[in-house]
């Protein structure tokens, strides 16, 4: 299949996008700054790690384009950024969509033929 | 249901059923009980559903629209089948144009009563992924679809 511009672009972006959530620790971090924007020590507070380990996942998440780094050279918050990760969740979504209406009908037909 | 991205060519669903491994095991092999719940969005029907459940068996699923008779297929071939455990098979769309081979791993866990079925959909590469990930977000409707068929 020829991919159009936009799309492997997009495509780059995903591939991005999957690799920083396939991580725990990130997810945990961009749940955490779907709250609101959170500073390093914030951010590592919850966390059993150092800040330069934190900072490292930072560093994925930022080149996957999924959060920012605020200019206040002190704190450099960090904040969520909703495009990338919107895209990678409405693949998912549809995933979602269609089995839990697959799942659905095979709970329903389970249940029907425990009677039968 | 949980719908989580373990790596980054992998999706992984998970979904408890009240009902044993065994009779889970039957409804997801059984082409008389596929095709009464493997059906997707509503509308569509599943006029052929073929399984040859051995390792090296192929599978054969077609899907019909009933208003206005589109049709969607896929083939598959079985790697490994653990009864009543687990069963991995390899998939692909019968439109050569459509990416998304997929090895797709079906595991069943019994919990007293009930059963957690996870349903792990791997690409084989991450271009393919990216590539139908692009081609669903062209075209979503079509991408439910081929994910449906790459998954059992």
């Amino acid at each position: 299949m020829q991919m159009s511009g936009y799309e492997f672009e997009l495509a780059g972006r995903l591939d991005a996008t999957f690799g920083a959530l396939a991580d725990p620790t990130r997810r945990a971090i961009l749940a955490k700054l779907a709250v609101g924007e959170a500073s390093v020590t914030e951010l590592a507070a919850p966390f059993d790690m150092s800040q330069p380990a934190i900072s490292k996942h930072l560093k994925v998440l930022e080149r996957a384009g999924l959060i920012s780094r605020g200019r206040d050279a002190q704190r450099r918050p960090c904040r969520i950024e909703a495009r990338p990760l919107a895209n990678a969740l409405e693949w998912l979504e549809r995933y979602r969509r269609l089995w839990e209406a697959n799942f659905d009908r095979l709970d329903a037909l389970l249940a029907e033929t425990a009677e039968e | 249901m949980t719908v989580t991205t373990p790596s980054d060519r992998e999706i992984l669903i998970t979904r408890v059923f009240a009902a044993s491994q065994q009779r889970i095991f039957a409804a997801v092999t059984t082409p008389a009980l596929i095709r009464r719940w493997l059906l997707g969005p509503d509308g569509w029907t599943m006029p052929v559903c073929e399984v040859d459940l051995r390792v090296g068996g192929s599978l054969r699923y077609l899907w019909r629209n009933e208003e206005d008779g589109r049709e969607f297929g896929l083939h598959g071939t079985f790697r490994e089948i653990v009864v009543p455990d687990r069963i991995v098979h390899v998939e692909s769309f019968d439109d050569a144009s459509m990416p998304g081979n997929t090895i797709v791993t079906t595991t069943l866990q019994a919990h007293g009563d009930t059963t957690t079925l996870m349903l792990s959909i791997e690409y084989e590469s991450r271009e393919l992924r990216d590539m139908a990930a692009a081609s669903g977000m062209k075209d979503g409707i079509a991408a439910s679809y081929d994910r449906l068929e790459a998954n059992l």
